[in-house]
């Protein structure tokens, strides 16, 4: 049980300093990026559309691991080196712009075309409807989706460990090897993602809350 | 300007949806202050016209014109009373008139042009849902029209005072009944200050009991001077406000006149036909 309490400090500050800033850091890139796919989506263009598509289509239907290796160990290969982090940062916020983008295009196309109108009708542009009347609406619908969407990210963000980032698994790892206590150190990990995620659980119940106050019950 | 000339004139207004042919050569008159009820079964296509006055849908051919407004040659476009004239505490914007030819190809500017002159009432009344009250009615005239925020709300307060919903203004619409949502949709499409107000079956989403408010407001409307366009299938209110009713069936106007005229005295048989079913399910 003294390895547990001696582990415990090094393991959460490797929460505090590798995988709560990574999954921080990446879902607001990836939701930009999202946002941007999903405009891309949702535009008129052929073009755009087709752009939007594949993106989502690759990065839905590759695994993250591959995509994490892709960037770390394969750029090198045509002369682009980056370094843990950067790498594990856009590899990351790549994949959850994949997913969020289709989040977003749904929770859009969920508002009613009579808001679209009814923005037209006092004299909007279809930017000025999107951005004060639809997304706010649609903010309220993917916010369930977007929840999970950040929940599975701060699980994912321990395959950053394979491309030798100093966070929470890590570090767990590195104290396994040396202890050779596996079964200890592995579910003390386990616990304290379960830990975050149930934080994570109790803010998303309360954002939607908050989010409700204008929609009838 | 001459107080008959009209505020709107529609010439020819054609429209199909791929092989629907859905209007078919549509002519509209609308003098200044005055009321015309659009009445006809469903899917007679009165929609797509208010839609099309709008900038909502784009028909094929045709052309909509509306009216000059507060030029040097109309010093009377206030004085006629009605719009602005009693709630506003400025000026109407000048406005100079504008023609939209569907039959060549219509710019966004001009769409936006005509949405500046027209402003609709829906018949799901389309409120904002995540704004309350008061900021449904002053997104347009502060966010598009750029003007000032404090007087753009002492006129919305004052309009929604007169249609009983003052102590409203900071709810949001889920806590209004239909008959509340549908006093807010016109207040906010008369903060817009248009030319042209169209009402596309303003009450008939609402239960039968809240029927009678809306119509009240749209009513005094009329007494104000309001132009207006009304798509309803209520004949009594349309006989009552009504200067004149189109009756419209598969795309065509099949008759048109006075209100007492179409509604006690039609002349078509298929305007028979429909006054009669209305009047006996009522
Ligand atoms: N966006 C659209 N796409 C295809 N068909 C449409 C569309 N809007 C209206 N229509 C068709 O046009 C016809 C007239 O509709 P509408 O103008 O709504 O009639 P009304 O309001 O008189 O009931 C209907 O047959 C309807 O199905
Ligand atoms: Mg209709």
């Amino acid at each position: 049980m003294d390895l547990f309490w001696s582990s415990l400090g090094p393991m959460l500050l490797g929460a505090v300093k590798g995988t709560i800033p990574l999954a921080l850091a990446s879902f607001a890139i990836g939701l930009v990026l999202a946002l941007l796919v999903a405009m891309l989506r949702i535009s008129r263009s052929r073009i755009a559309n087709g752009v939007g598509r594949f993106y989502v289509s690759v990065i839905r239907g590759t695994p993250l691991l591959v995509q994490l290796f892709v960037i770390f160990y394969g750029l090198p290969a045509v002369g682009v080196k980056l370094d843990p982090w950067p790498s594990a940062i856009i590899a990351f916020s790549i994949n959850v712009g994949g997913y969020a983008a289709e989040v977003i295009r749904a929770a859009i196309l969920s508002v009613p075309q009579g808001q679209w109108e009814a923005g037209h009708m006092i004299g909007m542009s279809r930017g000025q409807t999107l951005l004060r009347i639809i997304l706010p609406q649609a903010a309220r619908v993917s916010v369930p989706p977007l929840s999970n969407t950040f929940i599975s990210l701060v699980k994912d963000t321990s395959l950053a460990s394979l491309i030798l980032v100093t966070e929470m698994f890590r570090v767990a790892q590195q104290v396994a090897a040396f202890s050779q206590e596996f079964m200890l150190l592995y579910l003390e990990a386990a616990l304290i993602y379960w830990v975050i995620c149930l934080v994570l659980s109790t803010a998303q119940t309360q954002l939607e809350k908050r989010l409700d106050r204008y929609v009838a019950h | 300007m001459s107080p008959t000339e009209p505020v709107l004139q529609v010439r020819g207004l054609s429209k199909s949806f791929g092989a629907n042919t859905v209007l078919r050569g549509i002519d509209l008159d609308v003098p200044r202050g005055k009321v015309v009820a659009l009445i006809g079964p469903s899917g007679s296509g009165k929609t797509t016209i208010l839609r099309s006055l709008n900038g909502l849908e784009t028909p094929d051919a045709g052309s909509v014109t509306v009216g000059a407004r507060g030029t040097s040659a109309d010093g009377a476009a206030g004085a006629a009373g009605g719009p602005g004239s009693e709630g506003g505490t400025g000026v109407e914007p000048v406005l100079p008139a504008l023609t939209l030819d569907f039959g060549a190809k219509v710019t966004p500017r001009e769409v936006a042009a005509l949405r500046d002159r027209s402003a609709m009432v829906f018949q799901h009344y389309n409120l904002f849902p995540h704004l309350t009250v008061l900021q449904n009615v002053i997104e347009g005239p502060v966010r598009v029209q750029k003007r000032p925020r404090a007087e753009v709300v002492a006129e919305a307060e004052k309009l929604l005072d007169r249609v009983g919903l003052l102590e409203k203004k900071d709810a949001h619409p889920f806590e209004l009944s239909g008959g509340q949502q549908q006093r807010v949709g016109i207040v906010r499409a008369l903060a817009l200050k248009p030319q042209l107000l169209l009402f596309d079956e303003p009450t008939s989403a609402l239960d039968p009991e809240l029927v009678d408010d809306v119509l009240e407001v749209i009513k005094e409307l009329a007494e104000e001077g309001w132009t207006m366009v009304i798509v309803t299938h209520e004949l009594a209110f349309a006989r009552q406000t009504a200067d004149e009713v189109v009756f419209m069936a598969g795309g065509v106007v099949v008759e048109r006149g006075p209100a007492s005229q179409v509604l006690r005295n039609p002349q078509e048989e298929r305007t028979q036909a429909f006054v009669r079913r209305l009047l006996h399910e009522i």
